[in-house]
């Protein structure tokens, strides 16, 4: 349980860059924007940015594309019936483990 | 309480004292919840490989205390075990982590006017891709007392999960933590579902990005570009596909409906 002296730099600047990076819009943006190209292009951009995050990181996830891909259809699924992130998240993961102890009798 | 309640696009707008902001600490609270669960197990897998890389396990978790980011601290943990520059350390964060630039001009625009310079500072600290789409998915403009709340057991779970994977993840089989990789990926698409189904511009939005982020993972010449410069990637699908929304469809702006 240490930490190293020269840890301490790389804290620092990781740390930094990613709090200046979501700070600087923030303090900078106080008006309420009126541009509709902009604010349609704001009210798309968390989906947009959301979905390029899953899709395709998330067939690569759990080490098996087979499992991970049960998981996303079961996410999908649940998520289009409960709006719980963690009944969503939940089903998910347990949708991954009963397909690899599948897959595990199996092989 | 004196309160208007309008019908405007099939969608029921209450306006008048403060009902249009949300700013309960409780509702922030619990709906962070949900946000700290996921974020343990996750956190959970990033203690686990932070100590495979060399770190200690007070390292891992002061990065997590102080970083709250998954992709940006999965990706800056080797280039500090490595012992790789600083500047190395600095661009990879700004490319990977530029996407919260995008969401924070969004949420900046869903903070109430009240919310000053001090509490942006603070409300920027936890400005994570659950955090803020769990925020946007309020229907009305949040104040800081929410976010605030909102921020707190996401912040645990990260910092806690990352302490517990970093003592004691090599003890779990690998078929447990296999399955909570995908926690995190379930957990946004949680988020985006219930408003594909409300929207269908929006679904049409979510498409187009997922098929030009899936271009860049599996057509050559885009996916040599993919391993270099990963974090542009998903900055280029969103803008990509926000700005051909935008134009083909942009939202309703009537004054009468800001100003409620």
């Amino acid at each position: 349980m240490n930490v190293r002296a020269e840890f301490i730099p790389y804290l620092i600047v990781m740390a930094g860059v990613t709090y200046l990076i979501r700070m600087i819009p923030l303090a900078l943006i106080r008006r309420k924007i009126k541009n509709k190209f902009i604010l349609s292009f704001l009210y798309y951009v968390p989906y947009a940015v959301l979905s390029a995050m899953v899709v395709p990181a998330i067939f690569f996830a759990s080490g098996n594309i087979i499992t991970a891909a049960v998981g996303f259809v079961c996410a999908v699924v649940v998520a289009f019936f409960s709006k719980s992130l963690v009944v969503v998240a939940g089903c998910s993961c347990l949708s991954v483990f009963l397909t690899e102890l599948i897959l595990r009798f199996f092989s | 309480m004196a309160s208007l309640t309008l019908f405007f696009n099939g969608t029921i707008l209450v306006c008048g004292d403060k009902k249009m902001i949300q700013n309960s600490f409780k509702r922030g609270l619990l709906d962070g919840v949900p946000i700290g669960v996921g974020y343990f197990s996750v956190a959970f897998a990033f203690g686990i490989m932070a100590v495979q890389c060399g770190l200690s396990p007070l390292e891992a978790l002061l990065i997590s205390m102080t970083n709250l980011t998954s992709a940006g601290q999965l990706a800056g943990v080797p280039i500090i075990a490595g012992g790789g520059s600083l500047i190395e350390l600095a661009a990879t964060q700004l490319i990977i982590n530029s996407r919260y630039a995008l969401m924070s001009v969004s949420l900046s625009q869903k903070l109430e006017n009240r919310v000053n310079l001090p509490a942006r500072l603070l409300v920027a600290f936890g400005n994570t891709d659950e955090i803020f789409a769990v925020s946007m998915s309020n229907s009305e403009k949040i104040g800081k007392r929410y976010f605030y709340a909102l921020m707190i057991a996401p912040w645990l779970g990260w910092s806690g999960g990352t302490i517990v994977g970093a003592l004691a993840g090599g003890a779990l089989p690998e078929i447990i933590t296999s399955a909570l990789s995908v926690a995190i990926y379930a957990m946004l698409v949680a988020v985006v579902v219930p408003k594909i189904k409300e929207d269908k511009y929006c679904a049409l939005c979510v498409v187009l990005a997922v098929l030009i982020s899936c271009c860049f993972n599996f057509l050559p010449i885009l996916r040599t570009f993919a391993q270099n410069y990963g974090g542009f990637v998903i900055i280029i699908c969103a803008i990509v596909a926000s700005t051909v929304l935008a134009l083909v469809h942009p939202i309703e702006t009537e004054d009468g409906a800001n100003e409620c």
